[in-house]
């Protein structure tokens, strides 16, 4: 089982803060991995909130490739990071030649919001698939204050290997979605490490596969953009971006669609023709895996929920800076030991933990 | 030396031999009595016998007059191996042996071609029962405790709409309907299948009834029973129960009359209302309803004389599918107000695909259920070459169906049920989660209803004698002597028991692939052991 966790802070924080978070839970996993996607973003990119950033690990070569392909679409580079590793000996990771964090202007003519999302997925899908056919690259986000690393190897290594536990204040967020594993029930690939990424919306999720037809029978065919299979976690921030951002339903109703309501339950309630209506249409999105998510929402908040029989845990803690969501609570206890254990939440199967900017955490029942 | 006249029938050409042991006969006389076909006859033949009847052994060899039992050799009066005769014999003296040679039905088309009941006799597929669930649950994620866990075992029944097309406005941060759906019921993806009064006994529809409205109101399973061609009692329809059955509509019309004189009157609306179209032990063949089965209660519901009913092979005024649409569901889902689900049954047919999808693209998304019904249905009644000659299996056909449904973004937006064969090695839960897991929302199944009650019919040839009306068990006879062999309670309370397994059987299945609901489509838990099978379901093939 793939251990999640997630900082929300009023103070930008590194990543060393997600790694002390997910360490300490490491006997439950295989540290085969790093992920993470940050967003609310500061240091070197604080300027830059409202550009596009892209995140990619590529070759010499991809590097060529996708620089000409932005250019060609008129995208103009705004900034860049480039890490500069430490390469010392006997590091657990299997490295990219090239890392690349780039901000982008966009192209002329692309005032409004809706044409920009669109641009930025078509972009981002365009890239996957010419570096995925040359085989020199991966891209993982192209979104505004939104940065993505994953990588192969020991955890503690590739923080070592990218100077994360420098502190160096380059890479700063208020928001971070991170899970330290890489290893999955199939082949090895970069992409299959979650959190997942998706016009603005983050997603993790431990639990295993048991959604891959429901997204080859219905899921893929709902946006062009829900592409793949490499985890379930990909799936169900489909489902999320589906339900929130393409059918403009309340948050609540993610829940409603994941893990219906037992009938007997719905048949109770006074909205059941709605309920029942979205059970129905729906069908193919319900969750029947061990599975507990944590997500990112483009506004910033971020929230928790679990499958329908509680399969999978999650704790959440909170003092006055910042709430955090993990896997296992040793990880709660290592970066926030002097938090009042008593306000943690152990969230029930038929409940949605929202925690809005302000850091007030809304528990809302399904 | 006579002639042997080699033109006559013998014995030895009919399907099954009667062995008959004199020694151990008491010549009571139940097995003639207990004979519906007439297949056997007392008869006095002259015997050597040799006796000894002394202290000593003294054997005398002398011709004494006997009764025996004979068989009759007839092309009508023929043994059909129920084995009644052996049921009812208190000695073990007689019973009915499988001639491997029988020449009868090459014989007996003297009036024209053969009918019977049961189903196909050649071409029996099992097809499911060499898929097995294979994605087990070890490890990677739990699997469910099926005696702990909750399961929602339900199907839905009615046109459900693509998500983008549910009717919804945000009214403080909640989701109301702003307009009508169209009406979905969510039912037990077990579906009693349409069997009428006059193809069954009254008694026989009767004790599925019964089992249906003791499911429902007793154990908490919403089953559905769909009324068969020929209509209902009236009682019922004006009844609260109505809301268990389905009303079926087929090409003969039969029993409608009665049907709509009692809408005034129905308290509740039906569970949906079935249009048959076809049925996979005979399609392109309408309803048949031998005279003898015509019965005067049978009359009277179906407002016709005695005469052999026969339905016609399609709706008449219906030349294609959007005329169907248009004229049938449009003005049936008008009859009841929009409010109840109306479905159709087709037989499982090369076209099947072309039909699903035309419904599936259908504007006023009215068709609330597609009913495929395979080549190893049964029938009451049916000409021989239909049965064993035409029709299509079920398995592949409602794959095809769901996978075209997919292909255009519209999996179950049309619940896809699967018929024909369900339960035809015993296990009908078993054949409902791999058709489930092939992407049908649930299964109808009739003749293993048929069964539980009593019926002894197989396909080598067994009975298969529901067209004559002289059913041995009193299931497909209108003959009041006949039918009192029934025990209707006990026979609704083998259904329901089966019902009861079936639910936990179902539960078995769904628990170590983790499923707490039905797992529609889930194909990646069934694994095939039959390579062409698994190629041609894209399934995995193992060994």
């Amino acid at each position: 089982m793939c251990r999640i966790g997630s900082i929300k802070s009023t103070t930008p924080v590194s990543p060393s803060k997600a790694l002390a978070l997910m360490l300490p839970q490491q006997e439950g996993y295989d540290n085969s991995g790093f992920a993470m996607v940050m967003q609310d973003l500061y240091g070197i990119f604080a300027p830059y909130k409202d550009k596009p950033l892209l995140s990619l690990a590529c070759t010499k070569e991809g590097a060529r490739m996708v620089e000409e392909y932005m250019d060609s679409l008129g995208f103009a580079q705004l900034s860049s990071w480039t890490p500069v590793p430490d390469k010392k000996p006997g590091l657990d990771i299997v490295p990219m030649p090239f890392y690349i964090f780039r901000c982008y202007d966009y192209p002329a003519h692309y005032d409004k919001f809706e044409d920009q999302e669109a641009l930025l997925l078509d972009t981002r899908l365009a890239l996957r698939k010419m570096l995925t056919e040359a085989g020199e690259g991966y891209v993982y986000s192209f979104w505004p204050d939104v940065l993505t690393l994953k990588e192969i190897g020991d955890p503690h290594d590739i923080a070592t290997y990218f100077r994360l536990w420098d502190d160096n204040g380059a890479l700063m967020a208020k928001n971070i979605i991170v899970q330290c594993r890489q290893n999955t029930n199939y082949a090895i690939v970069r992409y299959a490490a979650h959190p997942f990424f998706l016009q603005g919306y983050t997603l993790c999720a431990n639990g295993e596969n048991t959604f891959t037809t429901k997204n080859s029978q219905l899921q893929k065919s709902l946006n062009r953009g829900y592409i793949g299979f490499e985890s379930d976690s990909q799936n169900f921030l489909y489902t999320l971006h589906y339900v929130h951002h393409e059918l403009k339903w309340p948050l609540n109703y993610y829940k409603h669609v994941i893990t219906p309501l037992p009938f007997t339950e719905m048949e109770k309630r006074e909205d059941k023709d709605v309920l029942l209506s979205i059970r129905e249409s729906l069908a193919h999105l319900e969750i029947n895996g061990p599975n507990t998510i944590i997500a990112g929402l483009p506004d910033g908040r971020m929230m928790t929920c679990c499958d329908s029989k509680k399969l999978r845990p999650i704790v959440i803690g909170r003092d006055d800076n910042m709430v955090c969501m993990s896997s296992d609570v040793v990880g709660l206890n290592y970066i926030m030991p002097d938090r009042n254990v008593a306000l943690d939440i152990y969230p029930g199967e038929r409940e949605t933990i929202v925690v809005n900017n302000n850091l007030e955490v809304e528990r809302w029942r399904q | 030396m006579e002639t042997i006249k080699v033109q006559n029938v013998a014995v030895s050409d009919l399907p099954w031999i009667i062995q008959h042991d004199p020694s151990k006969c008491t010549l009571c006389g139940s097995c003639v009595a207990g004979c519906t076909f007439n297949a056997i006859k007392p008869v006095v033949i002259r015997q050597s016998v040799t006796i000894s009847e002394g202290v000593q052994p003294n054997p005398v060899q002398k011709n004494e007059v006997r009764t025996v039992i004979k068989q009759v050799a007839s092309l009508t009066d023929f043994c059909r191996g129920c084995g009644m005769c052996e049921r009812v014999c208190p000695n073990d003296a007689i019973k009915p042996v499988l001639n491997p040679t029988p020449r009868k039905d090459l014989l007996s088309r003297d009036a024209g071609p053969i009918k019977r009941g049961g189903r196909t006799n050649l071409n029996a597929m099992h097809t499911l029962d060499k898929i097995v669930v294979g994605r087990i649950s070890q490890m990677t994620d739990p699997s469910l405790d099926a005696n702990r866990h909750t399961f929602d075992i339900r199907a839905p029944f009615g046109r459900v709409l693509d998500s983008k097309e549910i009717p919804v406005k945000v009214v403080d941060g909640k989701l109301k309907l702003t307009k009508k759906v169209p009406p979905v019921r969510w039912i037990y993806p077990l579906i009693f299948s349409d069997m009428s009064i006059g193809a069954l006994s009254t008694r026989a529809w009767e004790a599925i009834a019964l089992a249906t409205a003791y499911l429902n109101e007793k154990c908490g399973l919403p089953i559905r029973m769909a009324s068969g061609e020929g209509g209902m009692p009236v009682n019922l329809l004006k009844s609260d129960y109505l809301k268990y059955f389905f009303i079926q509509i087929a090409s003969g019309h039969f029993g409608w009359n009665r049907i709509i004189k009692a809408m005034p009157y129905m308290k509740t609306d039906p569970a949906g209302v079935l249009i048959k179209i076809g049925q996979g032990a005979k399609p392109g063949d309408g309803g048949l309803l031998p005279a003898a089965k015509v019965a005067e209660h049978v009359q009277a519901i179906r407002g016709v004389p005695r005469a052999t009913l026969s339905s016609p092979p399609n709706h008449q005024g219906l030349y294609s599918i959007e005329e169907s649409v248009q004229k049938m569901h449009l003005s049936l889902n008008a009859a009841f107000g929009f409010r109840v689900p109306v479905a159709i049954k087709c037989a499982a047919s090369a076209t099947s695909v072309a039909v699903y999808n035309n419904l599936l693209r259908d504007p006023y998304k009215i068709c609330g259920g597609f009913f495929l019904d395979g080549i190893m249905g049964g029938t009451g009644a049916a000409n021989e070459i239909s049965l064993d000659h035409t029709g299509h299996p079920i398995v592949s056909k409602i794959r095809d169906c769901y996978m075209a449904a997919v292909a255009q973004g519209k999996a179950g937006q049309i619940p896809l049920y699967g018929g024909g064969g369900i339960g035809l090695t015993g296990n009908a839960a078993a054949d409902a989660f791999k058709l489930i897991c092939l992407g049908a929302n649930g299964v109808f199944c009739g003749r293993i209803l048929i069964q539980l009650l009593g019926c002894i019919g197989s396909e080598n040839g067994r009975c298969n004698s529901c067209n004559t009306g002289k059913c041995p068990v009193g299931i497909a006879s209108q003959d009041p002597r006949l039918v009192k062999r029934l025990d209707v309670d006990r026979g609704a309370q083998k259904i329901v028991d089966y019902v009861l397994a079936f639910d936990q059987e179902l539960k078995k299945l769904m628990a170590p692939i983790g499923n707490s609901s039905l797992p529609v489509g889930r194909s990646d838990a069934l694994v095939a052991t039959d390579k062409a099978i698994a190629d041609q379901l894209g399934i995995q093939y193992a060994c």
